[in-house]
């Protein structure tokens, strides 16, 4: 599938903004099943400097500042992106789960020792004894990784209820496993925090996810939206992505931007700024498919 | 010397020292196992015989009286601005011979490159967590390491700058380190005033004993930082970062600042402007190619690392990241510091630099393995409980003081989170001899050795800072109540050269005589310090008119008169007496405790002591502007009530006209110091303005609170009016003793060449306030320059005679109207110059507050 992909935010303020520094990641990063060509970036007003890096975690990451006053600061993301099918997803055969937990806690190989890093407790992630309560009704004794994991995210599909706007940023899993509902960022929270209080590795992805409109109308532009889920490492098979939001194992409808340890790593848009007064925020997003794609 | 000094019958001259028994449980630094007195020590032990009690004692108080005077405080952590307490320092060195100090430096220096080299791994190729050296729980679960900086390589490739061990002596006399610091370690300027002073305290042995001096150590410090600068300036421009006078570590940023000539700035003060980082001064922005960093990692920019800081400077990780700026240590260098690190390090050793490491930590345990927390667990008593990662807020533990209650405590918690606990082995220490008055004490020894980067190695202070206490317990994180600390010579057997941080550079420095690089943060500071002495000393002079009236005998009719005076000292209507009945057969004491309380209540809003309090504090910010002398004034602005053992409230006012004379004194001093030593650059100006402004605002209050009021009898006040705007004499120069409101108010208000007048200081503001303008170089009238010409063609036309009328009943209206406009144009005055030359910063906000309400 191939998909053009148009993500733009838009900050209005009532006071000018003198200076505003900002650090984004907005670029759909190349992995086995995906490739991105293309990727512009375009900010209003014209940035003053702008640098492009890559992470510890292999994503490119932009920083750009601006030192003229504005009261509207627009950016806008546009990229080509294909992904194809991959097989991993087919593959069921995983070990026992307490395996991988004492194969990443022994770290004994470099394969292990990488994985590891997305076994502990981040910025919006932290062992929590509710979660690993919750989860152990699907982590079974010699259960298969995978299987116990595929569980555990059906069942945050079944008991957590989808609510938009409904948690912000700074609303703790504890509290959403308390309200049981939230959003995509606090579904894929949720799932890591209970993959990584068993011991296992689990990292936070961010992305895009191709939506349909509803049968008979056409598509809308904008209506979409940047979308969360996570991923979790599965020795023989690497990393497996799943998505509590949806309970599907990603694949053709999802665009990757990137992963890290959680939002905090691959937040799309972070800035400071220094005046403003009141202010508002307007993100469009639009994941369409182009036509003729060779499939 | 004379060996008849005093009376030391208890020590008879030459068995002084020898009356010194430590224990042998541990390694003493003075005496041996055998009980003879170490070759170091050979020279040093009988002069301290030759002193002897009456000597040291004195020896001691003198150290202790330069301190006080130097001003040498610490803050106990987490305490406030009042808890400073003054630095204790024991006056008798630790000697350590040239012979044993060179392999415990090199060793140190060993230490310190593989830091270095450690660093430059984990946030670089990461081959100690691939080779499997470092397990990945020591890199991933460290709150300390900085994803952000990983890739990061700073120029020239230090990492780490400069470093310090934390080091003590195992019984045997090996040293152990205690701790690695490695964000801006602290201590190295008290190492410095401990030397300065000792070497006052001790002049004769200390010319006699070859010390090898401590300022090579900075001088180096100075040139690590000078190469680092980017463009390889012949003078670049090296700031050094502190998080702010709240900091424990305060006193010692402003001393390091000033001790090594770099800007003292704070987080506010800095600016990331395309990928460069800048200064905010009062003459624009000017390059920052340097930051010597005090500032603890996760606080230094609030984009890219802790987004709750506030006193970072965003952008700044992006401007280390792109070179344009050099930060010594490297950010994210706060890694290091965590004890968890302490088991691997040999390893580490070996697999950096292909060495065995030299100087070993203390054995530690993890909790977060099974066995090990059952080893911890096991020997509870014999260790010592650490946080695995160093945090602030969790407290370090000696296993065997716990207490029932709080061992089983702190042994839940490091079983539910048993990955953040250590446990390691206790390092009591040496012991050396303090003197305590009476007898020479074995106190537990620590003792910090700093390393500075230098030509691809270390340099290693030849010294450093020893802190003393009575039990080996009490040494172990920072510096508490009831330790001291003690200077530390290093012995050579040859002469030494003497060293001096001004020594010229190679080539000749630019002359410059502008000084327009004040931070804007700073001038800022200075104008409210202005404005606070000048107010400190109008208070003074009031009050001392009140409590002088009221000591001397008090007529029938005073009453009235003096409870006018006082409530002049509010602003109209604020005095807590001002509605007083003076029928009242209680009123006179009543007025008594109010202006008691007026003096000593530090919690009186507006009091005296509020007020000396706020010049302090704000004195205290801008240490580093202002000289030692006017420190040393600022420092003894108080005022305390003659104690006496008789709790009864009859009080007498009286006492305290001496100190008020000597507070005023002080305060004439500080005027003094500031009018003839400081030079006329933006530091002064700001100063200065905050003395007129305030000074005219005083006046003017003043005038208001005795003379509008046209009903009582006006000599006593026209008396009162001319004795607190100190302008007496000359108004008996010039109108003899008869006394009227015109000529007074002319003196008072009017008149351009009485120094206390209003006139006066609108005259000094006009012409500050033009320099201003010059040096931004506007050719337009500013709009402070405008207000200055109104203000002071107003008071110019004024029509003095128009003041004094009276209608009927009527207060002098016309009077009380004109002052209160002048009051306001000082306060817009005030107000303009503060919003046009002092706030070039918002605080900074994060976008990320947007997000909560739009999340799908």
């Amino acid at each position: 599938m191939q998909y053009s992909v148009r993500h733009t935010t838009t900050y209005s303020y009532s006071d000018a903004v003198a200076l505003c520094q900002n650090q984004i990641h907005l670029t759909p990063r190349p992995t086995p099943w995906q490739s991105c060509a293309d990727f512009e970036l375009e900010i209003s007003p014209e940035p003053v400097v702008r640098r492009r890096w890559t992470d510890i975690f292999g994503n490119e990451v932009w920083y750009f500042s601006i030192e003229e006053p504005h009261k509207e600061l627009s950016i806008t993301g546009r990229s080509k992106v294909a992904v194809i099918q991959h097989s991993a997803t087919t593959q069921r055969q995983t070990p026992a789960w307490e395996t991988v937990r004492d194969q990443l806690a022994e770290a004994g190989t470099l394969e292990m020792r990488l994985a590891a890093q997305f076994c502990f407790e981040s910025w919006y992630v932290h062992y929590l004894p509710q979660a690993l309560e919750y989860a152990a009704a699907s982590f079974q004794p010699n259960r298969p990784i995978l299987d116990a994991a595929m569980d555990l995210m059906s069942r945050i599909h079944a008991e957590f209820k989808y609510v938009p706007a409904s948690t912000a940023v700074t609303t703790s899993t504890a509290e959403v496993m308390q309200r049981r509902c939230g959003v995509c960022q606090d579904f894929a929270h949720l799932q890591i925090t209970c993959l990584r209080s068993l011991g296992l590795a689990a990292r936070y992805v961010s992305g895009y996810l191709m939506t349909d409109p509803p049968p008979g109308q056409p598509r809308l532009v904008g209506v979409d939206a940047s979308h969360a889920w996570l991923s979790i490492y599965c020795p023989g098979m690497g990393w497996v992505d799943l998505d509590p939001t949806n309970n599907v194992i990603p694949h053709l409808r999802h665009v990757t931007v990137g992963w890290g340890r959680d939002y905090s790593d691959v937040c799309p848009i972070q800035g400071v700024f220094t005046g403003g007064g009141k202010h508002a925020m307007r993100v469009s997003v639009d994941v369409s498919p182009i036509a003729n794609a060779g499939e | 010397m004379s060996l008849t000094t005093g009376t030391v019958s208890a020590h008879p001259t030459g068995e002084f020292a020898s009356l010194y028994q430590p224990s042998h449980q541990f390694y003493d630094e003075m005496v041996s196992a055998g009980g003879g007195i170490r070759p170091a020590w050979a020279q040093f032990v009988p002069s301290l015989d030759e002193l002897g009690a009456d000597g040291l004692t004195q020896r001691t108080e003198q150290a202790r009286r330069l301190l006080r005077e130097n001003g040498v405080t610490y803050n106990v952590y987490g305490a406030s601005q009042d808890l400073e307490r003054p630095w204790d320092l024991d006056p008798l060195p630790i000697l350590l011979p040239e012979s044993e100090w060179e392999p415990l430096s090199e060793a140190v220096q060993q230490r310190a490159l593989l830091l270095d080299k450690f660093l430059a791994d984990i946030y670089g190729p990461q081959t100690v967590l691939k080779s499997g050296v470092l397990p990945p729980h020591a890199i991933f679960q460290h709150p300390g390491y900085l994803p952000p900086c990983a890739g990061i390589v700073p120029p020239t490739g230090v990492f780490l700058h400069w470093y310090a061990a934390q080091l003590a002596r195992r019984s045997d006399g090996s040293w152990a380190v205690l701790g690695d610091r490695t964000q801006g370690p602290s201590g190295a300027g008290y190492a410095v005033e401990n030397r300065i002073i000792v070497s006052r305290t001790l002049p004769q042995d200390f010319q006699n004993s070859n010390v090898v001096r401590l300022a090579s150590f900075f001088i180096t410090l100075r040139n690590t930082l000078a190469n680092l600068a980017r463009q390889h300036r012949e003078n670049p421009r090296v700031v050094l970062l502190t998080p702010g006078p709240s900091s424990s570590r305060y006193f010692e940023d402003v001393y390091l600042a000033r001790y090594l000539g770099y800007a003292l700035v704070e987080g506010g003060d800095l600016t990331v402007r395309g990928v460069g980082v800048y200064l905010k001064t009062l003459g624009g922005l000017l390059p920052v190619d340097v930051i010597l960093r005090r500032m603890v990692d996760a606080d230094c920019d609030p984009l890219e690392l802790n987004p709750d800081s506030i006193m970072g400077i965003p952008g700044l990780v992006q401007a280390a990241r792109d070179g344009q700026v050099v930060i010594a240590n490297a950010l994210g260098s706060g890694y290091l510091e965590a004890p968890i690190l302490q088991p691997y390090l040999p390893a580490i050793c070996r697999h950096l630099l292909g060495q065995d490491l030299k100087l070993l930590g203390a054995q530690t345990w993890w909790c977060g393995q099974r066995e090990q927390r059952l080893y911890v667990e096991e020997n509870f008593d014999k260790l010592i409980i650490r946080p695995a990662f160093r945090q602030r807020k969790v407290r370090t533990h000696a296993g065997w003081l716990l207490s029932a209650d709080d061992k089983a405590k702190l042994l839940a918690e490091m079983r539910a989170r048993p990955n953040q606990f250590v446990a390691q082995e206790p390092i009591p220490g040496s012991t050396a001899p303090i003197w305590n008055g009476t007898e020479l004490q074995p106190w537990h020894v620590t003792f910090r050795a700093y390393a500075v980067a230098h030509d691809g190695g270390y340099q290693i202070m030849p010294g450093g800072l020893s802190r003393v206490a009575p039990r080996a317990e009490m040494l172990t994180e920072s510096m508490t109540a009831g330790q001291r600390s003690k200077d530390v010579w290093i012995l050579s057997d040859r002469p030494v050269e003497s060293v001096s941080l001004l020594r010229p550079l190679s080539t000749a420095l630019e002359l410059r005589r502008t000084g327009n690089d004040l931070p804007s943060r700073a001038a800022d500071h200075l104008f409210w310090l202005g404005r606070l002495i000048e107010r400190s000393e109008a208070k003074v002079r009031h009050v001392r008119s009140v409590v002088a009236r009221m000591t001397s005998e008090l007529q029938p009719a005073g009453l009235a008169e003096l409870h006018m005076l006082f409530v002049a000292l509010d602003d109209t209507w604020e005095s807590p007496v001002a509605d007083l009945d003076l029928e009242d057969p209680e009123a006179w004491p009543k007025l008594r405790e109010a202006v008691w309380e007026f003096l000593y209540d530090p919690k009186r809003k507006g009091g005296l002591l509020e007020t000396l309090h706020n010049a302090n504090r704000t004195a205290s910010i801008v240490r580093d502007r202002i000289s030692v002398d006017g420190w040393r004034i600022v420092n003894q602005l108080e005022l305390h009530p003659q104690t006496s053992d008789d709790e009864s409230v009859e009080v007498d006012l009286g006492e305290a006209l001496m100190p008020l004379n000597h507070l005023l004194m002080l305060l004439s001093a500080f005027s003094g110091i500031s009018t003839d030593s400081m030079t006329r650059g933006p530091g002064w100006r700001f100063l200065d303005i905050g003395r007129r402004i305030e000074r005219a605002l005083q006046t003017v209050r003043l005038i208001r609170g005795l003379l509008v009021d046209a009903q009582a009898d006006l000599l006593p006040r026209l008396e009162a009016m001319l004795e607190i705007a100190d302008s007496s004499m000359t108004y008996r120069y010039r109108y003899l003793t008869t006394l009227q409101l015109a000529p007074v108010l002319d003196l008072v208000l009017v008149d351009e060449t009485n120094p206390r007048a209003v006139g006066f200081q609108l005259v000094a503001l006009a012409e500050h306030v033009k320099n201003l303008s010059r040096d931004r170089g506007e050719f337009v009238r500013s709009p402070e320059q405008k207000l200055m010409l109104a203000a002071q063609a107003a008071l110019r036309l004024v029509d003095v005679e128009a003041f004094c009328s009276v209608n009927g009943l009527e207060d002098r209206v016309l009077l009380d109207d004109f002052l209160e406009h002048v009051a306001l144009d000082l306060r817009s005055l005030s107000d303009s110059i503060t919003h046009t030359y002092l706030t070039h910063t918002a605080t900074a906000r994060h976008l990320d507050t947007l997000v909560s309400a739009n999340r799908k």
